[in-house]
């Protein structure tokens, strides 16, 4: 079997997780209690009005011919009209995708930072001051909220050391950079914990290998063996991990963002549960899904290319 | 179908604790993790259902004369808010909804998703695919970002985020469940029981949940630390309790407009929060390591 021979059925398998997605999306629409015109326009209710929203809902439809329309305008990428921006749904939810994106790799990118070498150092030295350290860490920060965790950061970083700001997205690469340190920063720690671990439970099983003692017997130089054997598996053995907890990660940055009150994606999420301002709340969650739908086939693909044992074993 | 995206942090970071239990340890630190835990859990509980007895102030009521006294100050002991309302006692009081949302989110999906992922893994076929499909479903959302998205549409609330996280917990004890079942089906006491002629009710439920329960309530220790920081992240979004019933994340939010002047008033509940997931871990780290030395 080819090394990418798995990824026709995976594609396929792909599209109809994406056809999931959206009918779960679709039917939250009917979990509004009531009419869901009189919850959209509250006291500025009349008849006229709930009919013009009912129509461009497509209320006033069966069941299944309003499931019709919705995928429609969605292929046609339209997600329908914000009545609180009184602009399409689509529009408003692309002006809030950049600030999300850049601090889902930004965090993503430090968090491997951060982890990388600790997790392994950690496995080196199995219950070294190191790996006690982390332990303790671990299960502290497992139970810390993260919003919580980014509100200390802000008092330490922001307030007593005013190196960094409050709030805010930043103009320029530079300017983001250092704008979304904190709130990268936040994210990044809850993630590098679980990747810790992980990273040195598969350190330690790199090292009982016995292709390390083959390594070593053929007088290759320790720092040699470490490096292109057992570091190079290790990492393969937690890329799964990664991927998983930057699915993870992408639902973690909807709090942070709040707390920083960054323009993104769960900023507006948030402000359009308020705004009641559904179609804006459909199309985001409809985006979140789909984005870690990415990453899950962006992981499998990465592993295949580092990995061809993997390519065969997603195959079967 | 071994796709990556088929399992959840949760599910990674028990792995990863089960993986990394110390397994020198002496039967008697065991034991000491689990009571530790179960000592700090027993008192949040009381502290938040004693709360009268601890403290003589009301969370809500008011004081204009004491705004935003730091803690330590004479008789309030964590200091008071921007409306002089007494921050221990709101500590105490807010925790009674965010221990309810440990208790009464993860008992319900705990249970429903034991059965659902047993009757899965014991019923096969066309059952067993359509509910994981079902399950594969709600994992390729961000858990958190459906949650908001079903709060959005019942409209915020703590009831509605008890609903919300029933319709949406129960995947992962389906999964683990059903996993724990399909094996469990080959093995010879099961086979045995069928052959005596018991009914199927009764082999799911008096042979296979005995020995398959572990692990499931093994993940309900880091689901119900992962509910408590749910309620507070949700109380925080504005999305959960609703002002001016204290609440953890609730109290957070407000005292983020505070962060320059009256840090107390952030930091605090957090550290409650901190304080009951610890205990929660504590208690899942122990039960591991005794069921794992019970099978040695």
């Amino acid at each position: 079997m080819s090394r990418f021979g798995w990824l026709p059925r995976r594609l396929l398998h792909l599209v109809i997780v994406v056809f999931g997605i959206t009918l779960v999306t679709f039917f939250l629409l009917r979990l509004i209690p009531g009419d869901p015109a009189l919850a959209i326009l509250g006291s500025s209710y009349t008849h006229t009005r709930a009919v013009a929203i009912d129509r461009t809902l497509g209320l006033d439809r069966p069941i299944w011919s309003q499931y019709g329309l919705f995928m429609d305008r969605l292929l046609h990428g339209n997600l329908g009209f914000s009545f609180f921006y009184d602009e399409p749904a689509t529009r408003v939810i692309l002006a809030h995708v950049a600030p999300t994106l850049f601090l889902v790799v930004y965090s993503a990118v430090l968090a491997a930072l951060v982890s990388f070498p600790l997790g392994f150092a950690a496995g080196l030295r199995r219950s070294g001051a190191l790996d006690q350290a982390t332990r303790v860490f671990f299960t502290l920060s497992f139970a810390m909220p993260g919003f919580w965790l980014g509100i200390i950061l802000i008092l330490i970083f922001s307030v007593h050391l005013s190196a960094f700001p409050i709030s805010g997205f930043g103009n320029g690469f530079g300017g983001h950079l250092y704008s979304l340190f904190l709130p990268a920063l936040t994210i990044a720690l809850g993630f590098s914990t679980v990747l810790v671990r992980s990273l040195r439970a598969a350190t330690i099983a790199a090292l009982q290998a016995e292709f390390v003692d083959t390594a070593v017997m053929k007088g290759i130089s320790w720092r040699m063996v470490l490096w292109r054997h057992v570091f190079r598996n290790a990492v393969l053995a937690v890329i799964a991990v990664y991927g998983v907890n930057l699915a993870y990660l992408i639902g973690g940055t909807v709090v942070v963002e709040n707390v920083f009150s960054l323009p993104g994606l769960g900023t507006l999420l948030v402000n359009s549960v308020s705004d009641r301002d559904y179609p804006v709340v459909q199309g985001v969650t409809l985006l979140f899904a789909v984005l870690i739908v990415v990453i899950n086939l962006l992981t499998d693909i990465g592993q295949a290319v580092l990995d061809p044992r993997v390519g065969q074993e997603i195959g079967t | 179908m071994s796709t990556t995206w088929a399992t959840s942090p949760s599910e990674l970071l028990l792995r990863a604790a089960a993986r990394s239990a110390g397994r020198r340890r002496s039967l008697l630190r065991r034991r000491i993790t689990l009571i530790c835990g179960l000592a700090m859990l027993a008192v949040a509980i009381l502290a938040c259902t004693l709360a009268p007895l601890l403290t003589r102030y009301s969370p809500t009521a008011i004081d204009p004369a004491g705004i935003l006294k730091p803690p330590l100050s004479p008789h309030h002991l964590l200091g008071t808010d921007q409306y002089g309302r007494d921050v221990l006692a709101r500590i105490l009081y807010g925790g009674r909804i965010d221990l309810a949302i440990a208790f009464g989110a993860t008992s319900v999906t705990l249970v429903g998703g034991t059965v659902i992922g047993l009757a899965a893994g014991y019923i096969g076929g066309r059952v067993d695919s359509f509910l994981m499909r079902l399950v594969d479903l709600f994992f390729a959302f961000p858990f958190l970002v459906l949650i908001i998205a079903i709060v959005a549409m019942l409209g915020p609330g703590v009831f509605n985020m008890f609903v919300a996280i029933w319709m949406t917990s129960w995947v992962s004890y389906a999964r683990i469940m059903r996993a724990q079942t399909v094996v469990a089906k080959k093995q010879q006491y099961v086979i045995a029981a069928r052959a005596l002629g018991y009914g199927r009710l009764r082999v799911m439920f008096r042979h296979i949940l005995p020995n398959t329960a572990p692990a499931v309530l093994l993940f309900s220790m880091v689901d119900a630390v992962g509910n408590i920081i749910l309620a507070a992240s949700l109380g925080f979004l504005g999305l959960g309790a609703q002002a001016p019933a204290p609440e953890w994340g609730t109290m957070i939010s407000d005292g983020q407009n505070y962060i320059l002047s009256a840090w107390w008033l952030a930091t605090l509940p957090g550290l409650a929060v901190v304080f009951v997931g610890v205990a929660f871990s504590l208690i899942g780290d122990g039960l591991a390591d005794l069921l794992r030395a019970g099978e040695r």
